[in-house]
């Protein structure tokens, strides 16, 4: 079975919101080597401005990857994730992503196109506060390969 | 570090960044992140779906390549942007050293509004592992 041209366009909200908790931040940070003291350091990230510990740029995967696995494992898309590799991504920020945002997800499906016995489909989460203003757009591009 | 605009230019090379990626790396980064896809972790497994062993997350990869310009700049806050394309797997043998990765950084692009290109690369054994790989910065 290969992804479904139909699913183009098709949409998911995440259920609940995700809090992000500054331990989590600080573990993310290490294990990226992220050594920012703003993503480390609580005073730091106070003296440059913030109210609390800022998100490593790439975080926001942790967030998008949970609501990605439920959107694409949908029988809607039907992608074989044994056949998957990650092609591409991209991350385009409004404002940095802090401790104690409360996210709230939203991912469409933007794109699935055959490329010779393989497909590529790119998936966009929007990651919004929780004043409804959007915090981070997220593109996944992954490749499905032929069986 | 505070970057202004007179120390830019288009060719300046950012120090580059060495590392030698574990096991035990791949293993804090899946549980940081919550992905346990078992390629990243058990060997069996890898090698049954063909590769040559375990590999690294290609988001750990591209998370490290970061550092080269959060290094600079002193955090990621004036990011606006940062894509990479996955081109080659980081394979991580069961030893002490691991993987080695060398990732290195370019000044491409200055626009007048501020806005800098960095273009950056990240090899391991020969081989590119990231490709189209950049970060666009908002320079005060």
């Amino acid at each position: 079975m290969a992804v479904k041209t139909t699913s183009i366009g098709l949409s998911f909200d995440s259920a609940e919101t995700y809090l992000v908790g500054r331990e989590k931040i600080r573990e993310f940070a290490t294990a990226v080597g992220e050594q920012s003291a703003l993503c480390h350091s609580l005073a730091s990230a106070r003296a440059h401005g913030y109210d609390d510990l800022v998100a490593p740029l790439t975080f926001p995967i942790v967030i998008t990857l949970k609501l990605m696995n439920h959107v694409t494992s949908s029988e809607q898309v039907g992608i074989d994730w044994s056949r998957v590799v990650h092609g591409e991504q991209r991350f385009v920020y409004k404002r940095p992503v802090i401790a104690g945002d409360e996210l709230r997800v939203t991912t469409v499906i933007e794109d699935v196109k055959a490329l010779g016995a393989h497909h590529s489909i790119v998936l966009r989460g929007d990651l919004y506060d929780a004043a409804n203003l959007l915090v981070c757009s997220v593109w996944t591009n992954l490749v499905e390969r032929g069986e | 570090m505070t970057i202004d605009r007179s120390m830019l230019a288009i060719g300046k090379e950012l120090p580059g960044i060495t590392l030698h990626v574990t096991r035990k790396d791949l293993i804090r980064y899946a549980g940081a992140s919550g992905d346990f896809n078992v390629i990243h972790w058990n060997e069996r497994v890898a090698k049954e779906v063909g590769l040559p062993n375990v590999i690294a997350h290609g988001m750990l990869t591209m998370g490290q390549a970061l550092n080269v310009v959060t290094r600079w700049l002193g955090s990621s806050v004036s990011i606006l942007e940062y894509s990479v394309r996955f081109s080659n797997p980081v394979v991580v043998p069961d030893d002490a050293t691991g993987a080695t990765v060398e990732f290195a950084g370019i000044i491409s692009e200055i626009s007048e509004n501020g806005k800098i290109k960095i273009d950056l690369t990240a090899t391991s054994d020969g081989k590119k592992v990231l490709t189209r790989a950049f970060a666009i910065v908002q320079i005060p």
